[in-house]
């Protein structure tokens, strides 16, 4: 059903991809196919830039040669312009791709003498569609036409006729304009090009510039209608959709690890979740950047690749800094697994950021991103802009699957939980790092605060940094409440000494037992013998009055024998009938 | 120095190039217009040179010529643009410098 209305929708409103990163996500495919767009903005803002990707794009990538008539700069200054891009204008002019046309006017040299038109014009577009085949024409800057020629009236009806001619001819065309006091346009072109309006912006906040796009409106198509950010680099144009991608994204039950077995541990054996979003907060020195650190190294061991944003630090101090506890990142670098990216937060704005980390991302296609620290946009009260910019870059990464790890640095006294909870809805996992003072000593405690989807530790281990990189230590937590460091020392050598004993005793007693049980054993042998001697005598007096009484029996009947007599056969009657 | 280039230029053949898109009621206003005033003000010294861009687009392009029609004064320097059907004839006539050239011509 859905994908019938959709291909209905395409029948009824067919569009010109621009190719332009982004743009066509938003406006659901393109440009309108075959009909007038209007590019306003102020001055600066990459009107012309916008609508030279769109021809050359449409000239390499979709075959759709293009127009491209400038009443400002020269075919010399624009070919010179442009080639900053990477496009090679004279290339694709020599190869009748591209028709560039310059178009001047000037005021002073003109004077009018009753009625004209504009078929000058009109026959020199045509001529130039005609002599490339061309499906796309931009006309830069049209509005230059009110200032160079007289009678704004006359001008009025001639674009309207010229933007009808245009749609007549099926030729998708975008006009630029110059944005104006309290309209779009400065000359209210607005009103002829009606079906899809594209305004470009470009403001200072705070010192840095934001570039954003927005889609005015555009007949006969849904559109994003928020205004994105945008870059101008050197690969061109590209818009950031971002909001627009919504929570659909792949989701892995793959696990990877810490690179701290006890860690590993607390998070119910097994480690991160790939594509998660990892948070480590903790106060200034308490190990953040080398839980990312060990981090990297073991998914550089994985062979997998890691990007990794330092806004704080340049790379060769983190290398440095990183080897001093055991963690060696030069390797990685050097065999390309791990690519570093400083810049000062402070450099360009946030949108810039955001959209310079995207493109990275997309070229190098880290399964890790780590940003250190992500608290080093926060500059005043943008934290809500800060949380925007975050929740994009988090969309995105969970779209291209990679594991996300921040840090973000608290400042001591506040409570931690509550100054990072701007971007706790955007965090899966979440450990914090704390100083736990005892005992004149500052440690550090580490604890998993949350960790979406597993059943994670509860406990605080101690985080110690040592010559062979992290190393987690479970804390004394006994009466005397949570020890660490010294204390926890000392408190396991009482410990020690106590289950000593304890131990001692034990084995006493368990000797003592050892020695009656062998006592009674003796025992039991010596009255064992002692019967054995009993019953052999008992045996041998049965044995003697057994055969002495045969004896008698025998001597009697011999003695009736000799005597004759009856009582003999009495006896043996006796004998027998018994 | 003035009267030197007044002498000049009254000396000059005037090249007047009217640019016109096809045979259209308003490019025959704009000839006839030019016509009359020429015969007028010029006399015999002119030359007009009727360029019709629909049959060679390319000369608009080279001549920068967008609206139509266009009288391009191209003899006695500085060139001189002056677009529409020139029915106003006190514009075209400043246009072309032509008061002044009849009242030193008169002189």
């Amino acid at each position: 059903m859905n994908k019938k209305n959709l291909q209905f929708q395409r029948k009824v409103l067919p569009k010109s991809p621009t190719s332009i990163h982004g743009l066509d996500e938003i406006t659901g495919g393109g440009l309108p196919n075959g009909r007038p767009t209007l590019v306003c903005g102020g001055a600066g803002c990459g009107k012309t830039l916008f609508a030279m990707e769109f021809l050359v794009r449409g000239a390499t990538k979709y075959n759709e040669p293009g127009v491209f008539i400038s009443f400002e700069e020269t075919e010399k200054e624009l070919t010179a312009n442009v080639a900053s891009l990477g496009f090679d204008l004279d290339s694709l002019v020599k190869r009748k791709k591209i028709w560039l046309e310059n178009i001047r006017v000037e005021r002073s040299e003109i004077e009018q003498s009753g009625e004209y038109d504009l078929e000058g014009l009109f026959i020199r577009i045509h001529h130039a569609i005609e002599s490339i085949n061309a499906k796309r024409v931009v006309l830069d800057t049209i509005e230059i036409l009110f200032s160079g020629l007289p009678n704004p009236h006359i001008l009025r009806a001639e674009l309207q006729r010229l933007l009808g001619w245009m749609k007549k001819k099926g030729i998708t065309t975008i006009i630029t304009a110059e944005r104006g006091e309290g309209s779009l346009t400065r000359q209210g072109l607005e009103e002829y090009v009606s079906d899809c309006v594209i305004l470009l912006d470009h403001r200072v906040n705070d010192q840095s510039s934001i570039r954003r796009l927005r889609i005015v409106k555009y007949r006969g198509s849904t559109h994003g209608t928020n205004e994105y950010p945008f870059l101008i680099d050197e690969d061109g144009f590209s818009v950031l959709p971002v909001t627009s991608l919504g929570l659909n994204y792949f989701t892995s039950d793959e696990r990877i690890s810490t690179g701290i077995p006890r860690l590993d541990t607390m998070l119910s054996g097994k480690g991160y979740f790939r594509g998660s979003t990892v948070l480590v907060s903790g106060t200034a020195g308490t190990g953040k950047t080398s839980i990312a650190a060990q981090f990297v190294v073991t998914a550089c061991k994985r062979k997998e690749r890691v990007l990794y944003f330092t806004f704080e630090e340049s790379p060769g101090q983190l290398i440095r800094n990183m080897c001093s506890i055991g963690i060696n990142l030069d390797p990685w670098v050097k065999k390309g697994l791990l690519q570093f990216h400083a810049t000062r937060p402070t450099l360009y704005g946030l949108e810039t950021h955001l959209t310079t980390s995207i493109k990275l991302i997309n070229q190098f296609e880290p399964s890790v991103v780590i940003l250190d620290p992500i608290n080093a946009f926060v500059m005043g009260e943008n934290q809500t802009e800060v949380k925007t910019m975050l929740l994009r870059l988090v969309d995105f990464l969970k779209m291209k699957r990679c594991t996300a790890f921040f840090t973000s640095l608290t400042s001591a006294g506040e409570n931690m939980e509550i100054s990072d909870v701007y971007i706790s809805s955007l965090i899966d996992t979440w450990l914090l790092l704390r100083d736990i003072e005892i005992g004149g000593e500052r440690n550090r405690g580490l604890y998993v605060l949350k960790s979406r989807g597993m059943a994670h530790s509860n406990q605080i281990r101690e985080f110690k940094l040592t010559n062979n990189g992290i190393e987690l230590l479970d804390v004394y937590v006994g009466p005397e409440g949570v020890l660490t460091g010294s204390a926890r020392l000392s408190q396991e050598t009482k410990d020690e000494a106590e289950q000593l004993l304890r131990q001692q005793e034990i084995g006493r007693k368990q000797f003592g037992l050892e020695r009656k049980r062998e006592a009674m054993e003796a025992q039991i042998v010596l009255l064992q013998s002692e019967f054995e001697a009993e019953e052999s005598e008992a045996l041998k007096v049965i044995g003697i009055e057994k055969a002495r009484n045969e004896r008698f029996i025998q001597d009697k009947a011999k003695m009736a024998k000799s005597r004759k007599g009856d009582i003999y056969i009495k006896t043996v009657g006796t004998k027998k009938n018994k | 120095m003035k009267k030197k280039s007044l002498t000049k230029s009254q000396n000059e053949k005037w090249l007047l190039r009217l640019y016109v898109a096809g045979q259209t009621p308003r490019a025959a206003t704009a000839f006839n217009n030019l016509k009359v005033i020429c015969e007028a003000q010029l006399k015999d010294n002119y030359n007009i040179e009727v360029i019709d861009i629909l049959k060679n687009p390319q000369l608009a392009r080279d001549h920068q010529i967008i609206a139509i029609p266009t009288l391009v004064r191209k003899l006695p320097l500085p060139v001189r643009n002056i677009i529409g059907d020139l029915s106003n004839v006190g514009r075209v006539l400043s246009g072309l410098d032509l008061e002044y050239y009849n009242e030193s011509n008169s002189r």
